[in-house]
């Protein structure tokens, strides 16, 4: 038997007591593919056949760009929102022993399990102007159904649980020691919190923004309800993309989506990268 | 500073893990905590270190009474067993945690701070390793920043719980000298929680033996080893051996011989059990008091042979330490008589 010359550099299978590499790596490639690689291609493909002039003109209308901008800002301001309070109901469910704290913690996976469009239609009910809350919040002068801040708070009940969910694990795994090791060096509890525990929650919670946010962006059965869709207004990019499609205006229909597309690999490639760099430094 | 802890008391939800505990440090000692675990030995350093509140008592440092302080008034340095280190945040800047969170004119300026930073990692030898993160250390390095960081902010006293616990044989016995370096070098006030003997007794100017949440010695290596105190001194610290007697007209009896040693004083009669340790043994050849047995098992330990005896018609098993070539030990009656020995009453 001859051995196989030492290989230098980047090997495409490590040798392992595992078996099943190449089985195991073939069907996630395989399952990708179709999953995922196809149907994205095929749209890549069909706005493609649009031609770059026609491509450009959806591109700038001033429709798909208000809608866009409704569709991102809205979800970036619902992801940042979620940023604050999913944390702080993390906190509350890893730090706090309370009657109840399992009803809740249970409560928090809601948004994952409820249809959006229910979702849409309470929300609707509840901030409309003669709802209650929407009732309250009219001689403030405060419009919250039919508006963008009504797109925001859809989201923001959609959004909640990705963040809750990426932090809570990794706030548990905080060691009470450092804690403790902080306030004997001197630190009061606001330095604590900013100084120790943050720090070390930033990976998670960028996560959990990212994810929130993702979801955001392609949410639709909520939003259309709560949102009123007023074109140029309050009508999101998923929304326009519909109304194309019903029009049987498929190329751009996918031009719009494949803008989508592009923005949000965009910002989750940049999220990405802020992990790894952070990975690379703390881990 | 000198450290008082008087007559302290602290339930964890009733439960008592410290029952009335009361302990001077005088200032520039370096004391051990010695126990079993469950002995309350991390309880009472956490108590010193404001980290827990007692239930009753107070601890003073110095003359003022420190037990209403927070854990940030009380100034001093605390190094855990797990290192407890900030993730996030360079070497230098950890060591430089302490006084950076300092308010108004008592934190020095920026340039001070790194360079009292680098002052400690040449301190506890680690010089060069300002900009690493402490996943990029051994645990050994990562306990000397830990022991940095807790000197940087010039604590009151140092607390040490389990220090070299996580680290392997090797590392630890060299860092237990180097602390001791560090201690001599520095005259920090110092208390550290271990639950290895050897570790305290030869660390420590004195040495606190706790169990079940009291105090049962507290003495220097000698004294808690040539003359414990109880038995449960007598069992944890080094070997022991113990065997019911009794005490008649002033002598001690192992059944119904006399084994040749007079009792103290103003020992009462009655029963007792005789605690003596395996090596402080005088070997014998006739027997007209002593003790003797028949050999029931011997073993080479290191340097000695221990040599497992039974004794009387019970068959009480004593163990008794005897040099490797003796020729006592390939005989199968051995009569000996304890040099260094103890009373105390039937367990």
């Amino acid at each position: 038997m001859t051995t196989a010359p030492a290989q230098a550099g980047w090997r495409f299978k490590q040798p392992s007591v595992i078996p099943g590499f190449g089985l195991t790596l073939g069907f996630s490639l395989a399952y990708l593919t179709l999953i995922i690689l196809i149907p994205l291609s095929g749209l890549l493909w069909r706005s493609a056949a649009l031609g770059w002039p026609e491509f450009w003109a959806i591109a700038t209308d001033r429709r798909t760009i208000n809608a866009l901008r409704i569709s991102f800002g809205t979800a970036f301001l619902a992801a940042a929102v979620n940023v604050v309070f999913g944390t702080l109901v993390a906190w509350v469910l890893v730090r706090y022993r309370f009657p109840g704290r399992r009803i809740v913690d249970a409560m928090v996976d809601l948004p994952f399990a409820l249809p959006t469009a229910v979702a849409g239609i309470a929300l609707t009910t509840l901030y409309a102007p003669n709802g209650w809350i929407g009732k309250l919040l009219m001689p403030l002068g405060i419009k919250v159904a039919y508006t963008p801040l009504g797109i925001v708070i859809a989201l923001v009940f959609i959004g909640l649980p990705f963040v809750v969910r990426t932090v809570q694990p990794i706030m548990e795994e905080i060691d009470r020691e450092v804690e403790e090791a902080a306030a004997t060096l001197g630190a009061n509890r606001l330095q604590i919190i900013t100084r120790v525990l943050f720090p070390g929650l930033a990976p998670a919670i960028v996560t959990g923004f990212a994810l929130a946010f993702a979801r955001g962006v392609g949410e639709y059965g909520s939003v259309i309800f709560i949102a009123g869709n007023l074109p140029y207004k309050s009508e999101i990019a998923p929304l326009l993309i519909v109304i194309r499609l019903e029009e049987y205006n498929y190329p751009a229909a996918t031009a719009i989506a494949a803008i989508m597309l592009a923005l949000s690999f965009i910002m989750l490639l940049v999220v990405n990268l802020v992990q790894t760099w952070s990975r690379k430094r703390y881990a | 500073m000198e450290v008082r802890v008087a007559n302290v008391r602290k339930e964890f939800e009733r439960f008592p893990a410290l029952h009335d505990v009361s302990l001077d440090i005088k200032s520039g000692e370096l004391i051990a905590l010695l126990g079993p675990s469950g002995s309350g030995k991390t309880t009472l350093l956490r108590l010193i270190a404001g980290l827990e509140r007692p239930t009753r008592g107070n601890i003073f440092f110095g003359d003022e009474d420190a037990s209403h302080k927070s854990i940030q008034e009380r100034n001093v340095g605390f190094v855990f067993q797990h290192y407890a280190l900030f993730r996030h945040m360079t070497v230098a800047d950890n060591i430089g945690f302490g006084l950076k969170v300092r308010h108004g004119s008592s934190r020095p300026p920026a340039q001070e701070i790194r360079r009292r930073a680098s002052e400690l990692l040449d301190l506890v030898q680690l010089s060069g390793l300002e900009k690493r993160y402490p996943a990029q250390l051994s645990g050994g390095q990562r306990q000397r920043v830990a022991l940095a960081r807790a000197m940087a902010i010039e604590p009151k006293v140092l607390l040490l719980d389990e220090p070299f616990g996580a680290l392997d044989a090797q590392v630890r016995r060299e860092l237990r000298r180097w602390l001791r370096e560090i201690h001599d070098a520095t005259g920090h006030t110092t208390v550290f929680v271990t639950h290895d003997q050897e570790e305290a007794l030869e660390l420590a100017d004195r040495v606190v033996v706790m169990s079940q949440g009291r105090i049962e010695q507290v003495g220097t290596a000698d004294d808690i080893y040539d003359a414990p105190n109880s038995p449960f001194v007598y069992g944890f610290i080094g070997e022991s051996s113990s065997l019911p007697v009794k005490v008649e007209n002033g002598e001690i009896w192992l059944a119904d011989r006399p084994i040749g040693l007079a009792a103290p004083p103003n020992e009462p009669s009655g029963e007792a059990t005789l605690y003596f340790r395996p090596h402080h043994v005088e070997l014998l050849d006739g027997c007209s008091g002593c003790i003797a047995g028949t050999v029931a098992a011997s073993r080479r330990v290191a340097g000695t042979r221990r040599v497992e005896l039974e004794i009387g018609g019970e068959r009480q098993r004593v163990e008794i330490e005897l040099p490797v070539d003796h020729p006592a030990a390939q005989k199968s009656r051995v009569a000996f008589r304890p040099g260094r020995w103890k009373l105390f009453p039937p367990a």
